[in-house]
């Protein structure tokens, strides 16, 4: 008996006449790590706006967590977690201060919180650093933790934009072994990357071309299909043909 | 989701209590300005030489000459020849020189009766500088007009500002162009930043409505504008000697207005704004420029060629430099400046308005 968190059924985002998103359609299961991978503007970033509740799609619906995208954009985000490419934490506030504001976001309680912010530290080995400002942690360090406070209200989905970009192969390494931890106890991943051998790691990837989705299936039986030994060919195979430059 | 207003406020006071540097700068601006205005940068007029042609000394020409030794302001450098003058003008030995006709005496005994006669005293000013050459002639008119022959021929009198003191007309001016300073680019910066560094992606992904980020953002802002208002006050009243007769209340109540009308300013700009350089950029130049140029701070609005006049409506450091001036020096209450106070609330209301609007607009 699957059980299904984010559905999408032709999936469309229209900005005049240029089709960002066209027609998308796909599942994606509980604790699933599902990839989601393209060219520079290929529409990923795009189609996760709309799934984030962030804007509304042209056409098509879907649900995530349960809820509409076209109608209950505020109720997705309260069952979501995102974390973009970009550094988001506050640099000027400790490692405990940003764990506690985001805590309030989701409208943990005040118990709920502390108890929440003493895992998540002790996750990450981090409680001797619970003072330290997030501004002077390594990059690496500050990515991990991004990751867990994303966490926090224990989200449905949790969405990663592009989450290793900069980081060392050893953090990287570290990062996702978070990411597994986090799916083995429920969460479904939602990640955009463009480093093909995370690709591998995923339960499933699907690869978006000018803003369709080509392909989808796991890594392994992708390269089968297209007689590849690497992510990289595949995605390589798929990408020549796109009309869209990145 | 109702406790999390208070961890917001925590947050961006957070923010700017450990920016120390910009905190120091915020605190000090007001201060350093309010003296460098008060004292260094004025147009008053101090030690302006005072040079004194008299073909006769007469009794007549020895008591204004001795009135005008006397003024704290004026150094008396001596009597010169006619054919000195240009030079000793030129080389700004003096800046001033006062020349007495030849028969002063007699003129002023028949002005004194009511007979018209001819000029008396020529004053030479050194007009190289206009704000001081025009300081130093009205002085010089007043005292010399002080000797009781020419008290009935008119009379000039400084009202409000006898002394012509400059700070007091720098005070309110000041005032207007401090607050856009921290409320209007510190707001607007600290908004476009989040943009910038991609927290503001964060925080609209989460379930937190904008318009409760926004106001979180803008009660630190406000909280520290009010103590800086505090601050230029008291400077105000007690190191300036500035009047405030038009009572404490209404000048605080009505700079209150301006706070809020100087943060939604700061919310249109970050609207518009995608960089925290282009966020100070525009706080400079848009608002800075005409309040400098155009709210009466530096220029007086009735010399203003009349297309700038127009122009000077629209800005809100306008209406409330006046406003201030009346309540701060004239000592007008605050119901004499009604109009100002309901010119600048609606200014607020419409700026608030489209600024919310531009910011739900632009999230979608």
């Amino acid at each position: 008996m699957s059980d299904i968190v984010i559905s999408v059924k032709n999936l469309t985002k229209q900005f005049g006449n240029f089709v960002a998103v066209d027609n998308i359609s796909f599942d994606v299961q509980r604790g699933e790590i599902f990839g989601f991978l393209g060219a520079n503007g290929a529409g990923k970033t795009t189609a996760m706006r709309m799934l984030c509740g962030l804007s509304y799609p042209t056409s098509g619906s879907g649900t995530v967590a349960g809820y509409d995208v076209m109608r209950n954009g505020e109720q997705i985000k309260r069952h979501i977690g995102y974390m973009s490419q970009r550094f988001s934490l506050y640099n000027d506030l400790t490692v405990l201060e940003n764990m506690r504001l985001f805590a309030s976001i989701y409208g943990l309680s005040k118990k709920h919180t502390e108890e929440r912010a003493t895992e998540l530290l002790n996750q990450l080995n981090f409680m001797s650093e619970r003072n330290t400002l997030v501004g002077s942690l390594p990059l690496g360090w500050k990515q991990k933790l991004s990751f867990v406070i994303a966490t926090i209200h224990h989200p449905d989905v949790i969405f990663l934009d592009e989450p290793t970009g900069g980081v060392d192969p050893i953090t990287r390494r570290q990062f996702w072994e978070l990411i597994y931890k986090a799916a083995e106890n429920g969460t479904t991943i939602f990640v955009t990357t463009h480093y093909m051998d995370e690709a591998e790691y995923c339960s499933r990837v699907s690869i978006m071309v000018d803003g369709k989705i080509c392909a989808l299936d796991t890594p392994t039986r992708l390269k089968e299909q297209y007689s590849a030994n690497s992510m990289d060919e595949v995605f390589r195979t798929l990408a020549r043909g796109a009309k869209r430059g990145g | 989701m109702k406790g999390n207003f208070g961890s917001f406020v925590k947050k961006e006071s957070l923010h700017i209590l450990r920016d120390k540097r910009t905190m120091l700068v915020v605190m000090l601006i007001p201060v350093v300005l309010m003296l460098l205005f008060g004292f260094a940068i004025s147009t008053e007029v101090n030690n302006i030489n005072v040079a004194v042609v008299a073909s006769n000394r007469t009794d007549g020409v020895k008591d204004a000459v001795e009135q005008i030794s006397q003024n704290e302001y004026f150094t008396f450098c001596g009597y010169i020849s006619p054919d000195q003058i240009d030079s000793k003008l030129r080389s700004s030995e003096v800046g001033a020189v006062v020349v007495f006709a030849a028969d002063y005496d007699r003129r002023v005994e028949q002005a004194s009766k009511g007979i018209p006669s001819k000029p008396l005293i020529q004053l030479i000013v050194d007009a190289s500088n206009v704000n001081t050459a025009g300081s130093a002639t009205a002085y010089l008119q007043n005292i010399l007009l002080k000797s009781d022959a020419q008290q009935a021929m008119f009379e000039t009198r400084m009202l409000f500002n006898p002394q012509l003191k400059s700070a007091y007309n720098f005070v309110p001016g000041i005032m207007g162009l401090i607050f856009i300073l921290v409320c209007a680019m510190m707001t607007s910066v600290s908004i476009v930043r989040e943009k910038e560094v991609g927290t503001m992606e964060v925080l609209l992904v989460s379930p937190v409505r904008p318009v409760k980020i926004i106001f979180a953002k803008m009660i630190p802002y406000f909280t520290i504008s009010c103590i800086v208002l505090v601050m230029i006050l008291l400077l105000a009243r007690y190191l300036l000697g500035v009047p405030m007769s038009g009572g404490i209340w209404g000048i605080f109540s009505l700079s209150l207005l301006y706070l809020v009308l100087s943060l939604s300013l700061g919310l249109l700009i970050s609207t518009i704004a995608q960089t925290q350089i282009a966020a100070l950029l525009m706080s400079a130049m848009v608002l800075m420029m005409p309040i400098l140029m155009l709210s009466g701070l530096l220029f007086p609005i009735e010399n203003l060629p009349s297309f700038f006049q127009v122009l000077s409506n629209i800005i809100p450091a306008r209406w409330y430099i006046d406003a201030m001036r009346k309540m701060m020096i004239q000592g007008d209450a605050i119901t004499a400046v009604w109009h100002n106070c309901a010119i600048l609330l609606g200014m607020t209301i419409a700026l608030l308005g489209i600024s919310l609007k531009k910011f739900n607009d632009k999230l979608e």
